[in-house]
């Protein structure tokens, strides 16, 4: 198959399990994010897949060849480090060339790849700086350039735009996306950055205690998440118990609410409701009521502040629907079934 | 790179070398220096193999308990006159422009690589009654007429003090460096003056550094071995004096080396005290 | 502290620091052979009688050469090892780092007489070449210490970012440890190099009777009475000394060497 696959992929760090049987699989030319808090083993599941870290248990193939043991350097690949790992001692056209010469590549081929690579990063003539000498974006897109100089197999990026303040991210962002769509080269991100993340992946990978919890489209992930950890992860939500009874009928925060079901035979569940999809309504009427205790109007959004039974729901809407609300005042929050998720407890 | 334990035999590789040599040129010569201090000394010759205490219950006399004793003495005075000058001098180094800075540790890692004997000689020279300062004061019109200020115990302690200097900067160099700046600041907002600032705050909060470097500075006092002899009197000899001149000039090497050995226990005793009073700092 | 009282004292330290050595100086240039300040006479003579006076000369070749090789000798023997102790986890492999920091912790006396002691049993005493081995494991410590240094400030992500690109072990050290850690080689290098041309015990107790550095010359020679030619080697020596340490501060980070971590650390 062409394409990289994980196959219960485990890494043990002594009696510490970082990566627990992890199954992936990346279609050749997709480009896959890896999600999650710090600490959730998605830089462990890169580094294993770069040969930098040795799984303790399963198999990774890469193209259906088996390279789970291959030592790194003869994986092809092209990684971005979170430092960025440009080599001081070289200027920026020696960096780039940095894998074309250690294969020793014609000395003319290298100097026309690093022309190209240095036009397609928008930085012809800075071949002879000195990477010092470079600003944080152009620091990036050397360390891209790098490590595309051989054209690889794999093009693996570790936080790499961690470093960079927010509105030069969310430019690269989007550049990144459109090299890799114009390249169609296999990458895989790993970033923290949820946002991130749904700019430019084709598969975002959830993460949480070393174990794949969702692997999805973003919008999959973002509409239907597998459960409250990837719901609460991405985006806002509003997480919400809810219980049946031996008949079916469902109730929320002790409120009765008609018209909605829970998993079959579930007696408990959590709700999963996006801030944007909460409407707030006349108490009564289908829905849960509770009182309005803050009101923030950003401008662009407002968001209202609902406490029903001690649990706070947040509303957000935008100024064209803002609701008719005042603090203190008694609200219904309508859950229908087309906007709650029900997650299984 | 993640370290990695040494897969093969082979990885061990680039470790050969070094533990060789360290192996054979510093652990066996030490193994060998013990030894011979068991060993009896052999007139016109070197020793002859042995197992006596001789060499040991030698120096259980009134004579090299005074050496011994002279010795610490002498390194404590040392230590301690190299901390109060160099403990502000490297406080106000380290808060001067870089360039500056770098002017000076050239200086001081200069006179800290001179000979012992080049030290010796200049500062004879400095205290000797035709080239010595005298001279200027005499030209001064100071003193009468110019003197020798050698021997004498003030001319060793200010020979050793020279010698110690730069190394004691060096050693608290690091840990000035680090020191929090905002320390101090925040001590001047409370209403601190500079001085009382640098009392109250920095010299607390180094305290552990302080002992470390006394201890430090202690040693390296302990082995000087040609300044007692060039600027002193033979009651200013310390233990590495004594040690020099048995193994050269006495031709008794079993003597020497129990000598030795006796100064490296006391040393690594030291080295104890100091990791315990680290240990200590840190718990504290 | 305010800054007329910094300034004296650092007017003091400098004063104390130098003033040794500007009359060794002025003695160096007096005209006849008497030790004199201030000098009578003006004369580089004794000078050149340092590179003319076949023993002095002799001496300052002896020095040098012993110097150039220990120093070598040194680094080899640390090199391998520092990239040892940073590439790989072994921790009983730190009991050969703890050997290569004691022969220059302990007073220096007791490595001289170990070493006397050993040369002597094993059956080389005096031979020329083992001043060069003795001198190499006195002073293994100093590139012991910069090398370690420097391999701590080399990024590790840099290594890994060499393999990822097709690098093997060997071509990693040769394209990027090795250009990274040439400066702390060289620092480590100049100070051995230059500690050893002022080292006196240590050669002394294996080398002194049959062979003579400067050092051993000058102590010799204060025994024996005095000649200017004295104060000129150490002048010479001084200089020599600021040299090479300005070369280090000059093409290296002297605060970072000697232990200033972060050159922000200000």
């Amino acid at each position: 198959m062409s394409g990289l696959a994980l196959q219960n992929v485990v890494k043990e760090f002594g009696s510490f399990t970082a990566v627990n049987n992890v199954e992936l699989t990346v279609p050749h030319g997709t480009f896959v994010c890896m999600l999650g808090p710090s600490g959730c083993g998605k830089t462990t599941l890169l580094r294993m897949i770069a040969g930098l870290d040795l799984p303790t248990g399963g198999a990774i193939h890469l193209d259906g060849e088996d390279i789970t043991r291959v030592p790194t350097h003869k994986r092809n690949l092209g990684m971005v480090f979170q430092s960025l790992a440009l080599f001081p001692h070289l200027t920026v056209g020696e960096n780039i060339a940095y894998p074309l010469r250690i294969r020793n590549a014609p000395k003319e081929d290298q100097k026309r790849r690093v022309e190209e690579l240095l036009s397609m990063i928008h930085l012809s003539g800075y071949a002879d700086r000195p990477v010092s000498k470079l600003s944080g974006g152009q620091r990036q897109r050397v360390a891209i350039a790098r490590a595309l100089a051989i054209s690889p197999k794999l093009f693996l990026l570790d936080e790499p735009l961690s470093a960079l303040d927010a509105k030069l991210r969310e430019a690269m962002q989007v550049e990144l996306r459109q090299l890799q769509q114009k390249l169609g080269i296999t990458t895989i991100v790993v970033t923290h950055d949820q946002r991130e993340a749904m700019t430019m992946a084709d598969t975002v990978v959830v993460m949480n205690g070393g174990e794949i919890r969702q692997a999805a489209s973003p919008i999959e992930i973002y509409r239907r998440p597998a459960d409250s950890f990837v719901a609460d992860f991405i985006g806002q939500t509003n997480l919400i118990e809810a219980e049946a009874d031996s008949v079916g009928h469902v109730s929320v925060l002790g409120q009765p609410v008609p018209g909605l079901a829970l998993l079959p035979g579930a007696a408990k569940a959590t709700l999963s409701i996006r801030p944007e999809d909460v409407h707030l309504t006349a108490p009564g009427a289908g829905a849960i009521s509770g009182t309005v205790t803050f009101v923030r109007d950003l401008g662009g959004t407002i968001e209202t502040f609902v406490d029903v039974a001690g649990r706070q729901i947040v509303a957000v809407s935008t100024p064209r629907e803002r609701p008719d609300v005042t603090v203190g005042q008694q609200v219904g929050v309508a859950l229908t079934p087309d906007v709650c998720v029900v997650l299984r407890k | 790179m993640r370290r990695e334990p040494p897969q093969t035999i082979g990885d061990y590789a680039p470790l050969l070398f070094p533990a060789a040599m360290l192996t054979i040129f510093f652990v066996v010569p030490f193994g060998t220096m013990i030894a011979v201090s068991f060993f009896q000394r052999q007139q016109g010759g070197f020793y002859t193999p042995a197992f006596v205490y001789d060499n040991y219950a030698r120096f259980l006399s009134a004579f090299f308990g005074g050496v011994l004793g002279f010795s610490l003495m002498m390194a404590i005075a040392v230590a301690i006159c190299c901390i109060v000058l160099a403990l502000p001098f490297t406080y106000m180094l380290t808060r001067m422009a870089r360039n500056v800075q770098v002017v000076w540790l050239v200086a001081l890692l200069s006179v800290l690589s001179l000979s012992e004997v080049i030290i010796g000689f200049a500062w004879s020279t400095l205290f000797s009654r035709t080239a010595g300062i005298t001279n200027i004061l005499v030209a001064l019109g100071l003193m009468g007429e110019a003197k020798a200020l050698t021997p004498s115990f003030a001319a060793v302690l200010t020979g050793m003090v020279y010698q110690a200097f730069p190394y004691t900067v060096l050693v608290l160099f690091p840990a000035l460096v680090r020191l929090d700046p905002t320390l101090t600041e925040a001590a001047r907002t409370l209403g601190a003056s500079p001085l009382k600032a640098f009392f109250t705050v920095v010299v607390p909060a180094l305290r552990n550094t302080i002992v470390a470097t006394l201890i430090m500075v202690f040693i390296f006092a302990l082995g000087s071995y040609l300044l007692p002899q060039l600027l002193g009197r033979p009651q200013h000899w310390t233990l590495s004096v004594l040690i020099t001149d048995q193994a050269i000039y006495q031709s008794n090497m079993p003597f020497a080396a129990a000598m030795a050995v006796f100064l490296v226990l006391v040393t690594l005793g030291l080295v104890a005290l100091t990791v315990i009073a680290g240990r200590k700092g840190e718990a504290a | 502290m305010t800054s007329i009282f910094r300034k004296f004292y650092f007017f003091l330290i400098a004063l104390f620091l130098a003033l040794p050595l500007i009359v060794v100086a002025g003695v160096s240039i007096n005209e006849k052979q008497t030790l004199a300040f201030p000098p009578q006479g003006f004369s580089t003579s004794w000078y050149g009688e340092i590179f003319l006076n076949p023993e002095w000369r002799n001496a300052l070749m002896a020095s040098i050469t012993l110097a150039v090789l220990s120093a070598a000798l040194a680094v080899a023997i640390a090199l391998p090892l520092a990239w040892f102790l940073w590439r790989r986890v072994a921790p009983w492999a730190n009991i050969f780092q703890l050997l290569g920091v004691a022969p220059f912790t302990l007073p220096p006396v007791i490595t001289a007489l170990g070493l006397l002691t050993f040369w002597a049993t094993a059956g080389f005493y005096g031979q020329p070449w083992t001043a060069v081995v003795s001198h190499a494991i006195f002073f293994v410590t100093l590139p012991l210490v910069t090398l370690s240094l420097g391999f701590t400030s080399i990024d590790r992500s840099l290594v890994e970012a060499a393999s990822t690109m097709g690098a093997d072990e060997r071509t990693v050290f040769r394209t990027v440890v090795l250009p990274l850690i040439l400066p702390y080689i060289v620092s480590g290098y100049a100070f051995a190099f230059v500690l050893s041309l002022n080292e006196y015990i240590v050669a002394y107790m294996t080398v002194g009777f049959t062979m003579e550095t400067l050092p051993i010359k000058i102590f010799n020679a204060l025994r024996y009475g005095y000649t200017p030619t004295m104060a000129s080697v150490t002048i010479l020596f001084v200089t020599t000394a600021a040299v090479i340490f300005g070369l280090v501060a000059r093409f290296g980070d002297l605060p970072k060497l000697l232990g200033a971590m972060s050159s922000d650390g200000k």
